[in-house]
Parts: structure tokens; C-alpha cells; sequence
């Protein structure tokens, strides 16, 4: 084929079509639904892997550094009195850096294979806007990384949902706990239809060359999450969670919509490639740079669950568990992260300092939560935050490739902890961590796995979690000594404490649910290893886990980190810290690991540490992580419950004051009306009637002459008109005098 | 075909047919109603039509010959007594000779995709009308009287035979409100309310707004067309546009006063703040299909005012009130989208949800920066076009779905609804995806209004453009929390009335969609699909005239400072 | 008899019908006679006409007008016939003053 990029066009098209059908096929398919829609996504897996194949080949992807020296470029242009001091440090240190630094592309930040095409899809006077696909490493390595972990969820799911084909349901999670199971339709297509459609948003998403279209799709893959949230939508605690969602980031996309507006007012353009061209032109710069940056980033900030606005994420966990390995943990939060790695040209040095700030507070607060939640999904979720909070510190501190290297892998391990997770659930019952307990016996494979995965989580070496996260870490500390001041180091104290963190509450969830003896008997009876459709995923997805941060032979440096930095999308934003920072990052972090693990195995591990007591000790500590920070509380009381006091004052402003006003009128019309038929009655009538009443009286006295008799009234004729003529004769006469 | 014809055809053949149906026994309600159907799909064949003549109408280049030039064409050729071109969709022939009435009908991108989307909407409100028992030919009668009103409103380039339909309008709404909308006179908080309350509102409202106009339309006519020249005595817009636009007949002054009473005119149809509230009570009143036409018409006809009359004829009024209207646009958005987060009467909400949208038109047109790049308003003023096409669609989709549910449980109560999801999964499905259409979800038509309107206005002001882009977070809460009141969760127990909905087979008295009832939501759905991925379907038609409009009045305005 | 007859003359006999015709109006109760009072005071009116036409211009505008008084009055006599005839079925008499159904 000509032009592989079309292929990637239609891998695109696939689930949409797969979604079509399944909505028109409706209910009346069954189990066909998940055939249908599982072909769709393994079809398209399919293309994504010839496409990578094809663009490893042709665009000498998996290159080893040929010559170190790797080189910040473009981004020293930009000012900030920091970061070009950063910037400047880190071009001379690269150049000097040891073994461990591959260098930009041979193809360089302007050159680059790139599949893409664009149409001209309106235009407003001479503004033309287009739209179109482009393919390029990172679109290579995203694509094949959604394609593969959405099949492997989807057959997943075919397991996992397959109570749903059952008709009615009697759904004991549909209710508030206490209450009788409710009964409901089953809704096993409508499952695998909004899969469906996510599958076409989301790799609409990755696949779209322009920001316009990326927010189009990036609004769809918003309605799947409502919808999917949403899935079991009887539930209040469901249906409220896809609310906050959907509103929550309605808030992102809010600035996101202002960033489009500068974007477009300044540049007149919205694709990726010409921004590019038009920033590096100096059309667009200062303030007004730093803010479109800060706008776009509020997208992502919404999307991938940052602080200020990661409080829909966590609720998010009502809906299907393959949903919370999908779309809330491997894929669409990751679409922020993904955002900010494509556009990272349009972010100044501010912008991306706040973006790593916003990324450490983030994975610091996440994680502090989670070490007290109780449902196992709350957990991963708020681990979930924390990583993607580690992705954007990465992002925002200069390790461009580092942030989006964590993405790939965190999209493995996670999804892989959360169908793990569901696999549990599924087999117990219950979500609740404290009921569970000594599943390890019930259900091996899930058990080891999930251990997969926390080990790829918490950073272990071997294990592809690390070198991503390490070289997070590195970034960090790198920036931290480049930079001088308290920041840099706070970011960086923040990473590693956010890594010990991760490692305690992740091995904490592990030991809890695995481990120990079971503390619910009902629940350890009904427990049961899941069917093969769904641990063969699990073990897929804990090979990934395992070898993600492999390179392709050995000594070589990890697969996809030389994915993501030989190819265009990088755009010369690549550079390495220097070995011993890498080292030196690397041993903190993995002193955190060890500290953090220790830990949680003298806590739940072999309960040398009672963790109630610990809880006991700090109540309002406790308190506070248990109420995840009140963010829940501020905002309600900051801007819920604000917003629907002045609905309510609107809706009285209309009902008192404007229809006041014109019912008051139309009132004073009214009065007005009865004074005036008064007047009209009593003096106007009156006038006439006193005028008709006198001529009456007239009339009675003067229609005693009327006899009725002609002849009489001929005598008065002819009497009347000799009288008339006599007198005129008279008057004549007196005149002619 | 011949343009007078057609033209001609599609403003006259409804009311034709009301006459028609004099004739037809009044007891043969299923004829009659079939009859007016057959009305509307033949009103918008013809429609269709015409867009393929307008679209034949091109210049070998792909412009289109401006509809002044068209226009100027037909007065040539009937001042020499020429036969006039049976292709440029302009009709002129002398009505009222002594005043220089005329009957003068044309077509532009402005006025094109109102019309197809005037006789779309009134094929759908018809068949829509099915269940309507009550004096059925009067009230078919009506509907056609008002569809010509509405269509004639939109064709007529007199001002002075625009003015007759604006009100040939007037009266059949307010009948229909009156007569077939909610009988009774209530009381709501010591207030009165209720049928007859809503449509003396309406025409109350309405009417003061056409005397406004009417005040404007003599103003201009006997305005000297030059300065110390001899009044203009001219109702042809064309004309007035170009005396408008010459910068020297109207002072600054007489332009503003004029902008003004057009303003208020065309702000009550709307409509805008504070001239909005007939509409929530007309809404709620009125019968399904009259709520649609109402919403998805009658509204577009203030926009349409403003883009036809005021704009091009006062264009130095509309750049120095610019603040003022953009500012009125914002407060609608805003105050629209609070005040529909409010309400509990679901059809009220979608009313209230009506006057926001329609702020994002106000907004589009008003954002007219003089220093700024002609483009970019060019963006706002077709995005502000297209959300009146977009809410066209969706928001008498909106009152469809509302409208469904008050057949099935007769009432409007949002706490007393929920859970119709599991009991009516069709209609649940279709209503969502008209309720995101109003929300403005990408792929679908309401995002495409708001964000270009959002986009064209970052120029002229930014804090603007912040606040009506905060309007979707607004947007996004009520339309969400309205879908989960209604559909979410589990069925109120008082749904079916008070206390009456525990222990029924609530399936059987709340069937799911009946074959009219999909006919009637289908296309609204396909429609609201299709413009939101192709907007150029509208724009390709819309966008040229609408371009030329926007640097003829920037030329003008800029002529003059 | 060549000599013209003089004016006085004709307005002396026109007046003497005149007050004939209105006397006669005057007294008669039956509506007969009181029509042909009527008659009389036209065909005097007419009478007047004719004498005066020698003033006009062409000399013809009385005689049209007199032709006129002719043929009204002829419709007007039928139409008053038919009136007393109708009258006279109702109340078997031509008697006026017995007409007195709308009077108060």
C-alpha cells in the first residue's frame, strides 16, 4: 500500500463500524455482541502491528544510539530565566554524559517518517480548517499499546461480563447495601457497544493531527466514560459518579476550549505540525504562550485526574471493572499525559513548570490517600492518579520521553492490576478489602499476576515499572540540581516519597486481599479461580508487565523509550541526565521501594504492626486521608452547592422581578383598563346617555303631533311650505329694500 | 421550474391547502390531518429543490452571485419590462404600486437553511401533530397559516411584505397556544397561569416587539436615501442595505435609535434577556409540536432579523452597541443555563435551556471587532448561523422527548420521574443522544455553533470568550442531571401521579417508542448526527453570503471612521 | 292662436293643480284619491317644467326632466298600487287612517 497511514485510518473506522452494528443489532445479539466487537478491536490491533512493524522498518525505530551526545533543541529558544539556564546546562551536561544517552533521530525534529493526511473540512472566509491523520512514532507506539491492552479487555470482558446475558439480572450491586438485589434487563451488548465507540474515540484520538479533532474525540471518549461509569446506572453511587465525571471534565475542556480560541485567533491553525512551524516562527509567545499552554494543559489536568480536578477518577471505580482497566486506568486518563507529550512544544518553561508542579502534588496526594482506602478499586485508583501524577512531573521537568515511556508501561501494569482486581471481585463478591483475605489458595493465578503487576508498579527492577519510573526519578533529581532554589528538590523529595508510598500501599493491597486468614468465610467460600477467557489476558498482560522496559537485546536501552525519541514526535525535546544522576536517583528511589515494602510486610505482611494502631494514634491524620483531603467537601462548598444557590436565584430573579415586572404590568394594565371603563361608563356614557335621554324627553313631547294621519301631515305641508315661502318672501323683501 | 413558481409555492401552497381544507367535513379527522401532512413533505420537497436550484445557481468560480446583484438584476429587468431570470431565485413584481410595495421574494445562504429547516421542522411537528383530537381542521388550518408565515418571513426581501408575514405569524401561534395548549387557568405562588395566560403573553410580547419594528420600517422609508435628498420611499431591503451601508444617509445617531427598535423587535423572538420570559410559558403551554415549532422556528426568526435587517442596515449601530450585545449574549448563556438548572418543570428546563443556546447567536453576531481580522468574525457570525440550525434541530428534538413522556404520565415533574431507562431503553437512547446534541458534544450539531461562536469571539474580547466558554461546564451540569432525573436510578414511586406508581407493571402503561414517534425522532437524530461530523453541509451554503455580508459591513463601517 | 301662450298663464293653471292635488291629498281618506292628489301635484310640477324650458340654452332640459316626472310617478303609482291593493287584502279597506299597525 501507498500509504500505510490510510491503514491506520481504517483500524480507526473498524470499531466504529463495530459500534454501528451493535447499536442497530441492539439487544437481540447476545454473546454475538462480544464476537463482533472483539474481531473489531483484534482487526485493528492487527493493522496497528503491521503499522508498527512497517514503521520500525522504514522509519528505523528501534535504532540503538549510533553517536552520544543527545541535544535539547527548540526548546533553549524559549524564555525563562530557570529553564534556560536549564536548558543551556543541559545541552553542555548531555553532551558530555556518559554511554547512557541516545541521541535525537537521524531524521532530526524536522525531518522524520510521517504517514498523514488531511482534508479540508470547513472554512470560514480565508480560515480553512482541516482535518486529518498523522502518523508518527508516538502515534505508532500509542496505537499499538491501545489497540493491545483494549483486545486483551475486551476478551477479558467476555468473561467478566457475562452475567449481563442473563435476563433479568439480579444485580446486588445495583442498590444501596441492605437492600434487596434489584432485578434489572441484562445489558451484555450495551457493554461491548460503548467499548466499542471508546475503541474508535480513543484511537481517533491518537490518530488525529490537529488539536480541533483531538478535542472532538477527546469529548467522545468523555461520553464513553460517562456512559460506562454510568453502566449500571440503577446505582445512585453509579450514576452520580458519571456526573461528577463528565462535569468534572467539562471544567478541563472549558480551558481547553479557551486554549483552542487562542490557538486558533493567533495562529490560525489547529494542527499539531503547523503550530509547530508557526511557534518556532515566534508567532505566538509570552504570556499569552504560557496561558494557551496552561489552557490546553487544563484539558489534560481533567482528563488525566491531576490535582485540582482528579476527584471524578476515584468515583469513577462504579462502573465494570474492564472499564476501569480500559478507559480509567490504561488509556483515556492517559490521554492528558498524551496531549501534553504531543503538544509539548506549546508549553513555555513556565507552563511546563507548572505542569510538573502539578504533577508531584498530585502523585503525593493520590498516594497518601490510598494508603487507607478499603476498596480495592479506590486503591488503584488513587494509584492511578499518583503515576499519572508521576507522568507529568516527568513531562513537566524535561523527560519527555520518560513521562511517555511511564504512560506505555503504566498501561500495562495497571490494566493488568485492575483486571486482576476484577478477577477478585468477580470471585468474591465484594469489593471490600477487609473482607477478603488468603485468596491466594482460591485463585493462583490471579494472585501471582497481581503480584506481577504490584512488583511492575512499585518500581522493582526487572520489572518494566522501574525504568520508567526511574528514569522519572532521574529527570527529577536532574532538574533538581540544575535548577537552584527549594523547588526542584521539593519535586523531587515528593517523587521519592511518592514512590515509597506506592510501594506500601500497593503491596498493603496485595497482602490484604491474598494473604493471611480469610476474615469473611462467605466470602472465601463463593471465592473462585476466574475461567481462562479471563486470566489468559492476565497472564498476557503480566508478561508485558514484566518485559515493557526490556530492550531488544541485551544492554541494549529499553524498546520503547528508543520508540518514542527516534521519530518526529519527539521534536528534539529529547535529552538524558547524566549517568550518576541516573544512578543517584536510582538508588533513592529504590531505598524508598525497599523502605515502603518493608513496611507494608510488617503491617499486613506478617502483622508485626497493628495498622489500627497506627490509625488510632493519628486520628485527624487519618481522618483527613480517609476523607481524601475534603476536596470533595471544598468543592461542594465552593462551587456545587454555590452554582445551584444563584440557579435558584435566576430562576427567582425571572419568577419575581422580569415576570414580576410584566405581570405587575399587565396588573396596572388592568386597573388602568377599570378606571377607564369607569370614566367611560359614568361620565363619557353618561354624557350621551344624559344627550339621549333629553332628546327622548324631546321626543314624548313632540310625538303627540305624529298622528299617523297623511292627510294630516299634508296639511302641515302645505301649511309649512306656504308659511316657508311667505317668510322668505318676507325676508327677500326686506333685503331688496 | 420557474423561481416565482417555487417560490411562490413554498410560501403559498400551505396556506393553499387551509383553504383546501374548508371544504373537508370536519369529522374526517384522519384525511385532514393526512392532507396537511402531505402539505409539509411536499413544502419541503420543494425545499429540497431549492436548494438544488441555488445550488445550480453558481458561478462557473463555485461563488455565488450575491443576492444584491440578483437582485438589482430583476429590478432592471422589470423596470424595462423584460421577462425577469427564471433561475436567480429572485421574485419581484410591483404589489402596492402607489407605496412601492412589491412582491419581492429571494433566497440566500443566509435564508436557505431556514427555509429547509422550516419545512423540515413542520413535516416533523405535523406528523407530530397525530394525536391532536381536539377541532382538528381548525387547528390544521392554523398550522398552515403559520407555516406560510414562517416560510414567507424568511423568503420576503420587502420589508414591508416581511412585516406582513412576521405577523401573518402572530395569530395562528397564539390560537394554537390558547386552544390547544393546556386548558386551564391555574394558579402558581397566588399568580395566575395556564393556557390562555401563556399565548396573551405571547402575543402581548410579540406584538409590541412588531409595532417596534413597524416604527423602524416607516422611519426608514421615509428617510432621504442621501443626505438632504427626497425621503427613500423604498421597502426593498437590497436598497436599504445599500443605503445603510453608504455611511452617509443615517447619521450615527438615527442608526442607533433605529438598531434599538430593532433590537428590542427582534431580541423578544429570540429571545433575549430581560425580554425572555413569554418564552418558558409559551413552552410549557403549548402542545408538543407547537413547543417544537416555536423552539426550533419562531426563535430563528429574531436571528434572522438581526443577520437580514439590522445588522446590514444599521451596520455602524451594531459596531457601536457591540458591547452591549455581546454583552446580552453572555448574560443569556449564562443566566439561561442557571436559571434551566433550576426548574423542575422538565419542560420548562428545555425552554430555559432555549434561551441560553440562543445567547451563543446573539453572541456570534455581536463580536465584531473593527481592528480585529474579518475572519474571525466571519467564524462567529456562521457559527452564530449555524447554532440557530443546530438548535433547530435539537431543540425540537429536545421537546419531542419531553413531549413523549407527558403522553405516557401527564406531567412535567422531574422528581417524580426517573429510571425510564430499564422501562423504555429506546427512547431513553434516542433522548440521550438529542439532550448531548444540546449540550454541545462534539460529532453531534450543537458543538459546532458553540465552539466557532466561542472561537470568533476570542478576538474581540477575551473575557468574553472565557465566560461563554464557562457556559458548557453550566451546560454540561443541567443537561447531565436533567438525563439522570428522568432516566437514572429507579422509577419514582409517584410517576404515574401521586402514590399511583408502586405495584404497577410500570411497562405497560409507559410503552416504549410507537412507530410515528420513531419516525418523528429518527430524522431530528440523523440530522443533529450528520451536521455535527459535516457542518459544511450548511456551511457551504451559508458561509459565502455570509462572508460577503461581513466585509460588506466592515467595508462600510471602515469607509466611515 | 299663434301667439304665445304667456307664462302667467301656465304657472296660474299649474298652481291651481298644485293646490287641487294638495287638497285633494289633504281630505281624501281613501288612498286612491290620495294618490291621484299625488298625481296632481306632479303633473303640476311638470306642468312648471315645460313652461320654464324656453330659458335653457337648448331648450330641452324641462322637457326631459317633465318626460321624467311622466314615467316616475307611472312606476310610482304601480308600486303605491300594489301597496293599497295589499293593503286593502289585509284590512278589506283603502281607508288610511285605519293604517295606523306602526304607530305606537
Amino acid at each position: 500500500m501507498q500509504d500505510p497511514g490510510i491503514l491506520y485510518v481504517i483500524a480507526v473506522a473498524i470499531p466504529l463500524a463495530s459500534f454501528l452494528i451493535l447499536l442497530i443489532g441492539g439487544k437481540r445479539l447476545g454473546i454475538v455482541a462480544a464476537y463482533i466487537a472483539c474481531a473489531a478491536i483484534l482487526t485493528s490491533f492487527a493493522i496497528s502491528t503491521y503499522g508498527l512493524v512497517r514503521y520500525a522498518r522504514e522509519g528505523n525505530l528501534f535504532a540503538a544510539p549510533a553517536h552520544h551526545g543527545g541535544e535539547a533543541h527548540g526548546q533553549s529558544t524559549k524564555p525563562s530565566a530557570t529553564f534556560v539556564a536549564f536548558r543551556a546546562d543541559a545541552d553542555h551536561q548531555a553532551g558530555e554524559s556518559a554511554e547512557h544517552s541516545p541521541h535525537d533521530s537521524e531524521q532530526g525534529h524536522d525531518g522524520g517518517l510521517v504517514w498523514s493526511g488531511q482534508i479540508r473540512w470547513t472554512a470560514f472566509g480565508e480560515d480553512e480548517i482541516r482535518l486529518g491523520y498523522h502518523v508518527d512514532n508516538l502515534t505508532v507506539v500509542m496505537f499499538f499499546m491501545v489497540t493491545l491492552v483494549a483486545s486483551l479487555i475486551h476478551i477479558y470482558s467476555i468473561g467478566y461480563m457475562h452475567e449481563e446475558l442473563h435476563d433479568p439480572v439480579h444485580d446486588p450491586l445495583a442498590v444501596e447495601r441492605g437492600q434487596p438485589p434489584l432485578e434489572r434487563p441484562g445489558r451484555f451488548p450495551r457493554f461491548f457497544t460503548y467499548l466499542s465507540l471508546f475503541c474508535f474515540s480513543m484511537l481517533g484520538l491518537v490518530l488525529s493531527d490537529n488539536i480541533f479533532l483531538v478535542f472532538v474525540f477527546w469529548e467522545l471518549v468523555g461520553v464513553c466514560s460517562y456512559l460506562l461509569i454510568g453502566f449500571y446506572y440503577e446505582r445512585r453511587s453509579a450514576y452520580r459518579a458519571a456526573i461528577k465525571a463528565f462535569v468534572t471534565n467539562r471544567v478541563g475542556d472549558f480551558g481547553m476550549i479557551v486554549g483552542l480560541a487562542i490557538i486558533w485567533t493567533t495562529l490560525g491553525t489547529f494542527t499539531f505540525e503547523e503550530t509547530r512551524v508557526a511557534l518556532a516562527e515566534g508567532k505566538l509567545s509570552g504570556v499569552l504562550l504560557t496561558v494557551a499552554g496552561l489552557c490546553i494543559f487544563a484539558g489534560c489536568v481533567g482528563k488525566s485526574a491531576q490535582f485540582p480536578l482528579h476527584v471524578w477518577l476515584p468515583d469513577a471505580m462504579e462502573g465494570p471493572t474492564p472499564v476501569s482497566a480500559l478507559i480509567h486506568a490504561a488509556t483515556m486518563v492517559a490521554a492528558g499525559v498524551y496531549l501534553v507529550g504531543r503538544f509539548y512544544f506549546l508549553f513555555s518553561p513556565e507552563a511546563l513548570l507548572i505542569i510538573a508542579i502539578v504533577g508531584g502534588i498530585t502523585l503525593f496526594m493520590a498516594g497518601t490517600i490510598a494508603i487507607v482506602q478499603t476498596d480495592i478499586k479506590r486503591v488503584l485508583a488513587y494509584s492511578t492518579i499518583s503515576q499519572l501524577g508521576y507522568m507529568m512531573l516527568g513531562l513537566g521537568v524535561g523527560g519527555w520521553v520518560a513521562g511517555l515511556f511511564h504512560l506505555i508501561t503504566h498501561a500495562f501494569f495497571k490494566a493488568l492490576l485492575f483486571l486482576c482486581s476484577g478477577s477478585v471481585i468477580h470471585a468474591a463478591g465484594t469489593q471490600e478489602m477487609p473482607e477478603m483475605g488468603g485468596l491466594l489458595r482460591k485463585m493462583p493465578i490471579t494472585a501471582i499476576t497481581m503480584l506481577v503487576g504490584t512488583l511492575a508498579i512499585a518500581g522493582i527492577p526487572l520489572f518494566s515499572g522501574y525504568y520508567s519510573k526511574d528514569a522519572i526519578l532521574a529527570y527529577t533529581l536532574y532538574f533538581a540540581q540544575q535548577n537552584g532554589g527549594l523547588l526542584g528538590p521539593a519535586l523531587f523529595l515528593l517523587a521519592i516519597g511518592g514512590a515509597a508510598i506506592t510501594s506500601f500501599y500497593m503491596f498493603r493491597l496485595w497482602f490484604m486481599t491474598f494473604t493471611g486468614e480469610p476474615r469473611d468465610h462467605h466470602v472465601y467460600e463463593h471465592a473462585h479461580e476466574s475461567p481462562p477467557v479471563m486470566t489468559i489476558p492476565l497472564i498476557v498482560l503480566a508478561v508485558l508487565s514484566l518485559i515493557g522496559g526490556y530492550g531488544l537485546g541485551i544492554g541494549q536501552p529499553p524498546a520503547i523509550e528508543l520508540a518514542l525519541q527516534n521519530g518526529p514526535a519527539a521534536h528534539g525535546a529529547v535529552f538524558h541526565p547524566p549517568h550518576d544522576v541516573h544512578t543517584l536517583a536510582g538508588t533513592f528511589a529504590f531505598g524508598a521501594v525497599v523502605l515502603g515494602i518493608g513496611l507494608a510486610v510488617l503491617f499486613y505482611g506478617i502483622q508485626l504492626l497493628s495498622p489500627d494502631d497506627v490509625a488510632a494514634q493519628f486520628p485527624r491524620l487519618y481522618q483527613f486521608l480517609w476523607n481524601k483531603w475534603y476536596f470533595d467537601e471544598l468543592y461542594a462548598f465552593l462551587f456545587v452547592r454555590p452554582v445551584l444557590r444563584i440557579s435558584q436565584w435566576a430562576r427567582s430573579f425571572d419568577w419575581n422581578i422580569i415576570d414580576g415586572i410584566v405581570d405587575g404590568t399587565a396588573a396596572w394594565t388592568v386597573r388602568l383598563a377599570t378606571m377607564d371603563g369607569r370614566f367611560d361608563f359614568f361620565i363619557i356614557d353618561g354624557i350621551v346617555n344624559i344627550l339621549g335621554e333629553v332628546t327622548y324627553w324631546f321626543g314624548e313631547r313632540v310625538r303627540r303631533i305624529q298622528t299617523g294621519l297623511i292627510r294630516q301631515y299634508i296639511v302641515f305641508l302645505v301649511v309649512g311650505t306656504v308659511a316657508a315661502l311667505a317668510l322668505l318672501f318676507y325676508v327677500t323683501s326686506l333685503f331688496a329694500r | 421550474m420557474n423561481d416565482t413558481l417555487l417560490l411562490s409555492l413554498i410560501a403559498f401552497l400551505p396556506v393553499g391547502v387551509a383553504v383546501l381544507l374548508s371544504v373537508v367535513p370536519g369529522s374526517k379527522r384522519e384525511l385532514i390531518k393526512t392532507i396537511s401532512f402531505a402539505a409539509t413533505v411536499v413544502v419541503f420537497v420543494l425545499t429540497l429543490f431549492l436548494v438544488k436550484m441555488y445550488f445550480d445557481l453558481r458561478n462557473p468560480d463555485g461563488s455565488w452571485p450575491t443576492l444584491a446583484e440578483r437582485a438589482a438584476a430583476a429590478k432592471q429587468a422589470l423596470r424595462s419590462g423584460r421577462p425577469a431570470d427564471p433561475k436567480d431565485l429572485v421574485v419581484r413584481y410591483p404589489w402596492i404600486r402607489p407605496f412601492e410595495v412589491e412582491y419581492y421574494l429571494g433566497v440566500d445562504g443566509i435564508s436557505l437553511p431556514l427555509i429547509v429547516l422550516t419545512s423540515f421542522i413542520s413535516m416533523l411537528a405535523m406528523l407530530a401533530s397525530w394525536n391532536i383530537d381536539k377541532y382538528v381542521r381548525g387547528y390544521c388550518m392554523l398550522f398552515l397559516l403559520l407555516e406560510t408565515g414562517m416560510l414567507g418571513t424568511f423568503l420576503a426581501l420587502d420589508f414591508f411584505l416581511f412585516y406582513v408575514f412576521w405577523e401573518l405569524m402572530l395569530l395562528p401561534m397564539y390560537f394554537l397556544i390558547g386552544v390547544w395548549g393546556a386548558p386551564s387557568r391555574v394558579e402558581v405562588d397566588g399568580r395566575v397561569r395556564g393556557g390562555p395566560y401563556a399565548a396573551i403573553k405571547f402575543f402581548i410580547y410579540t406584538l409590541v416587539g412588531s409595532v417596534l419594528i413597524l416604527i423602524a420600517l416607516l422611519a426608514f422609508y421615509f428617510h432621504p436615501a442621501e443626505p438632504g435628498g427626497n425621503p427613500a420611499y423604498t421597502f426593498d431591503l437590497m436598497r436599504l442595505h445599500e443605503i445603510g451601508q453608504s455611511g452617509t444617509a443615517y447619521s450615527l445617531t438615527f442608526q442607533i435609535v433605529m438598531f434599538l427598535l430593532l433590537y428590542v423587535g427582534f431580541a423578544i423572538k429570540v429571545p433575549l434577556f430581560p425580554f425572555h420570559t413569554w418564552l418558558p410559558d409559551a413552552h410549557v403551554e403549548a402542545p408538543t409540536p407547537i413547543s417544537m415549532i416555536l423552539a426550533g422556528i419562531l426563535l430563528k426568526m429574531g436571528g434572522y432579523g438581526f443577520a437580514r435587517i439590522a445588522y446590514p442596515i444599521c451596520p455602524e449601530a451594531a459596531q457601536y452597541l457591540a458591547w452591549f450585545l455581546v454583552a446580552i449574549g453572555v448574560i443569556n448563556i449564562l443566566y439561561g443555563a442557571l436559571a434551566a438548572m433550576a426548574q423542575t418543570d422538565f419542560k420548562k428546563l428545555v425552554a430555559y435551556s432555549s434561551i441560553s443556546h440562543m445567547g451563543y447567536v446573539m453572541l456570534g453576531f455581536a463580536v465584531w471587532s473593527l481592528a480585529g481580522d474579518p475572519n474571525k468574525w466571519s467564524m462567529a457570525f456562521n457559527g452564530a448561523m449555524f447554532q440557530m440550525i443546530a438548535h433547530g434541530i435539537s431543540s425540537p428534538a429536545m421537546f419531542f422527548a419531553v413531549g413523549v413522556i407527558y403522553d405516557r404520565v401527564h406531567h412535567r415533574d422531574l422528581n417524580r420521574m426517573g429510571g425510564l431507562a430499564n422501562i423504555m431503553p429506546f427512547y431513553a437512547g434516542l433522548s440521550t443522544i438529542i439532550f448531548f446534541a444540546g449540550m454541545g458534544l462534539p460529532g453531534l450539531c450543537g458543538f459546532i455553533g458553540e465552539v466557532f461562536t466561542v472561537l470568533g469571539s476570542w478576538q474581540f474580547s477575551r473575557t468574553v470568550a472565557v465566560l461563554a466558554a464557562s457556559g458548557v461546564i453550566l451546560t454540561a451540569g443541567y443537561i447531565l442531571w436533567t438525563l439522570q432525573r428522568v432516566f437514572l436510578g429507579t422509577p419514582s414511586p409517584n410517576i404515574l401521579g401521586e402514590g399511583h406508581g408502586e405495584g404497577h407493571d410500570l411497562k405497560r402503561f409507559l410503552p416504549d417508542l410507537s412507530i410515528r414517534e420513531w419516525v418523528i425522532a429518527v430524522p431530528m437524530v440523523v440530522m443533529a448526527v450528520v451536521l455535527g461530523v459535516y457542518p459544511d453541509l450548511v456551511f457551504r451554503f451559508m458561509e459565502p453570503s455570509v462572508t460577503d455580508l461581513i466585509l460588506d459591513l466592515t467595508k462600510a463601517v471602515a469607509g466611515v471612521r | 292662436m299663434t301667439e304665445a301662450i304667456p307664462l302667467q298663464a301656465v304657472l296660474i293653471v299649474s298652481a291651481a293643480m298644485f293646490v287641487c292635488g294638495a287638497l285633494c291629498m289633504a281630505t281624501k281618506r281613501n288612498a286612491v284619491g290620495i294618490l291621484m292628489g299625488v298625481e296632481l301635484v306632479l303633473n303640476a310640477s311638470n306642468l312648471n317644467f315645460v313652461a320654464f324650458a324656453q330659458y335653457t340654452p337648448f331648450g330641452l332640459d324641462g322637457q326631459m326632466f317633465a318626460l321624467f316626472g311622466i314615467v316616475m310617478p307611472a312606476a310610482e303609482a304601480a308600486i303605491a298600487l300594489a301597496i293599497i291593493l295589499n293593503f286593502y287584502n289585509n284590512h278589506l279597506t283603502v281607508d288610511v287612517d285605519r293604517a295606523n299597525e306602526l304607530k305606537l
